[in-house]
Formats: structure tokens, C-alpha cells, sequence
């Protein structure tokens, strides 16, 4: 693992994924979106509206797949000291916030035709705030310090304490049946949801994900050449101070 | 021409489907321009910084010590 933790050879590892994520993340949400809006079915209860859960959906299981990869990071930064994993972790919040918060409004446009409220204080719902607003919390914690390391620590023992939220979201429509329905995709006894409606699902599903790993590739090198740049500019600070003295000696 | 209308009203739910899918749509191109625009100035001002000066820096590293230790390896292969 830590051969990755080269800057130039995960650079180049990255280089070589991207092309193929990218081009494999139209491919997918190209299809998905077809299928989801040409192809698939209205519901038998819900009509048209039910399209709008081939974002909201992809969009929740992104929302706790990103905060896992975090929770992740941060143990493994925590643990091993793998530079990279810091990184990855500061380079995947921004992410996860928008998948965050793509879920709760596309669900709240959802809930408001369907349950007839834009909000309710439901079990699902509001979990799935509470993980927003850790996102929020891991993105402030990391500018919050001047010693950027020091960030890093406090932002990846917050991502840690956190993850007992995802259990909470996922069985929250088990333990609270208020409002939120459970679940039809994920289920030990396999999908409950029709085949012209899961494949689309699925596909989306695949977009989202090759997405974020687009997404985070491109932050992660951004982040790492920041590094550089930091560093570049306490050289030249150093360098001017050097040769102040010299002067002054 | 019917089948279009019919497509863009999404039986009576368009004020709900179509606003979330455009928020999808600006949500994740907004979060990708931001990240490849960010990548590109970074990029752009390590070019320049290197352009100036770190090859003066690379010139002034010490070269290898002569009097070091052979390396452990060798030391290893012996039975």
C-alpha cells in the first residue's frame, strides 16, 4: 500500500485510470438516464414521479458509500500514517456533501407529491441530514487549523465517530416505520423491485460511482501538487532568509 | 408532437421530476468544472514556479557521501 504513497507513481497510476473512468462514466449515465426516462415503466401507484428515484436513490447509496471510503481513509491515516489516505479523504468530502444533499432535496421534491410534505422529522430523513451535516463538519475541520496535519487528525477522528451514523440510516426505516419506505433493492431476500426499473437503477448506480472515482483521481493530484506548491513556497522563504542573514552577517 | 408534450409533463409530476434532475445534472458538473479548474491553476503555477527555481535548488543538493556504509543488502546475501 504505501508503494502508492510516491506523489509521481500514484500520478501516474491515476493518469492511467482516468481516461477509462471518465469514458466509463457517460457510457453509464448515459444509458442509465435513457433507460430511467425512456424505457422504464411508470409506477403502478406512484406514475411519473417514481422517475425521480433513479437520482435519489444512486444518489443515498453514494452519499453512505463516500462517507465509508472516508471513514476508511481516516483509519488507515490514523493507523499508518499513509500520506495518501489524508488526501483522500480531504479530496472525497466535497463529494459526498453533494451526493448528501442531492439525496435529501430530490427527496423532498418526492415526498411532497407522494406523502404530500416537503419534511418530516422521519428516522430515514433525518439520519440522512445528520450525514450531510458531518460532511460539513470533516470539510470545516480541515481548513480549521493552521498546521494543516493537525486538520487532517481532527477531520479523520470526526469521520470515525460519524460512521455509527450509517448503520442508523440504513436500518432507520426498520426500527422507525413512520414515513420513509423500506428498503427493495438491498435486501437479504434479494430485490423486491421489478427488473425494468432495477436495471436503470443500477446502471445510474454504476455512473454515480465511476464518477466519484473521476471526481476524486482529479482531487487527489490536485491535492498532491498543492503539497508541492506549499513546500515550493517555504524553499523560497527559507532561501530569502538565508540570504537575509548572509547579508546582514 | 403529443408524445413529447406528453414526455415533458411527466403526468402532471414535471415540477418535481424535472427540478431534480437538473439539480443532479448541475450538482455534479458544477462539483467537476470547480475540481478541473482548480487541478489546472495548480498545475499552472507549479509550471511556473519550477520554470524559476527549482532547478537551482536541485543543483545545490549534497552529492552521495563517499565514506558511507555499503549498502544492507550485501550484508544480507551473506549465508
Amino acid at each position: 500500500m504505501h508503494r502508492f504513497a510516491n506523489p509521481a507513481r500514484f500520478t501516474r497510476l491515476a493518469d492511467r485510470i482516468l481516461p477509462f473512468a471518465a469514458v466509463g462514466t457517460v457510457v453509464a449515465l448515459g444509458v442509465g438516464f435513457y433507460l430511467a426516462l425512456f424505457v422504464a415503466p411508470g409506477d403502478y401507484q406512484q406514475g411519473e414521479s417514481v422517475r425521480i428515484m433513479y437520482v435519489h436513490v444512486p444518489s443515498a447509496w453514494m452519499a453512505m458509500f463516500i462517507y465509508v471510503a472516508i471513514a476508511v481513509a481516516s483509519a488507515v491515516a490514523l493507523i499508518w500514517r499513509h500520506p495518501l489516505a489524508d488526501l483522500a479523504a480531504k479530496a472525497s468530502s466535497p463529494v459526498g456533501a453533494g451526493f448528501a444533499f442531492l439525496t435529501l432535496v430530490t427527496g423532498s421534491l418526492w415526498g411532497r407529491p407522494m406523502w404530500g410534505t416537503w419534511w418530516e422529522w422521519d428516522g430515514r430523513l433525518t439520519s440522512m441530514l445528520i450525514l450531510f451535516f458531518l460532511y460539513l463538519g470533516h470539510m470545516a475541520l480541515l481548513n480549521a487549523f493552521e498546521d494543516s496535519q493537525r486538520g487532517y487528525r481532527a477531520a479523520a477522528i470526526l469521520a470515525l465517530v460519524g460512521v455509527v451514523n450509517i448503520p442508523i440510516i440504513k436500518f432507520s426505516v426498520d426500527w422507525w416505520s413512520t414515513l420513509h419506505q423500506p428498503a427493495s433493492v438491498m435486501r437479504l431476500d434479494g430485490p423486491t423491485i421489478h427488473p425494468s426499473m432495477l436495471w436503470p437503477l443500477l446502471i445510474v448506480a454504476v455512473g454515480f460511482k465511476l464518477y466519484y472515482l473521476t471526481v476524486v483521481l482529479l482531487r487527489i493530484k490536485s491535492e498532491l501538487i498543492a503539497a508541492r506548491l506549499r513546500a515550493l513556497d517555504l524553499a523560497t522563504v527559507k532561501a530569502a532568509e538565508v540570504q537575509g542573514q548572509a547579508v546582514q552577517g | 408532437m403529443e408524445e413529447i408534450t406528453a414526455f415533458f409533463e411527466m403526468g402532471g409530476y414535471a415540477v418535481y421530476v424535472w427540478p431534480s434532475l437538473a439539480l443532479t445534472v448541475v450538482i455534479m458538473a458544477g462539483l467537476l468544472i470547480a475540481t478541473l479548474r482548480q487541478l489546472r491553476n495548480r498545475q499552472r503555477r507549479l509550471a511556473e514556479l519550477e520554470a524559476r527555481g527549482v532547478q537551482r535548488q536541485r543543483r545545490q543538493r549534497p552529492a552521495p557521501d563517499p565514506t558511507a556504509q555499503p549498502g544492507a543488502e550485501t550484508r544480507e546475501a551473506r549465508p
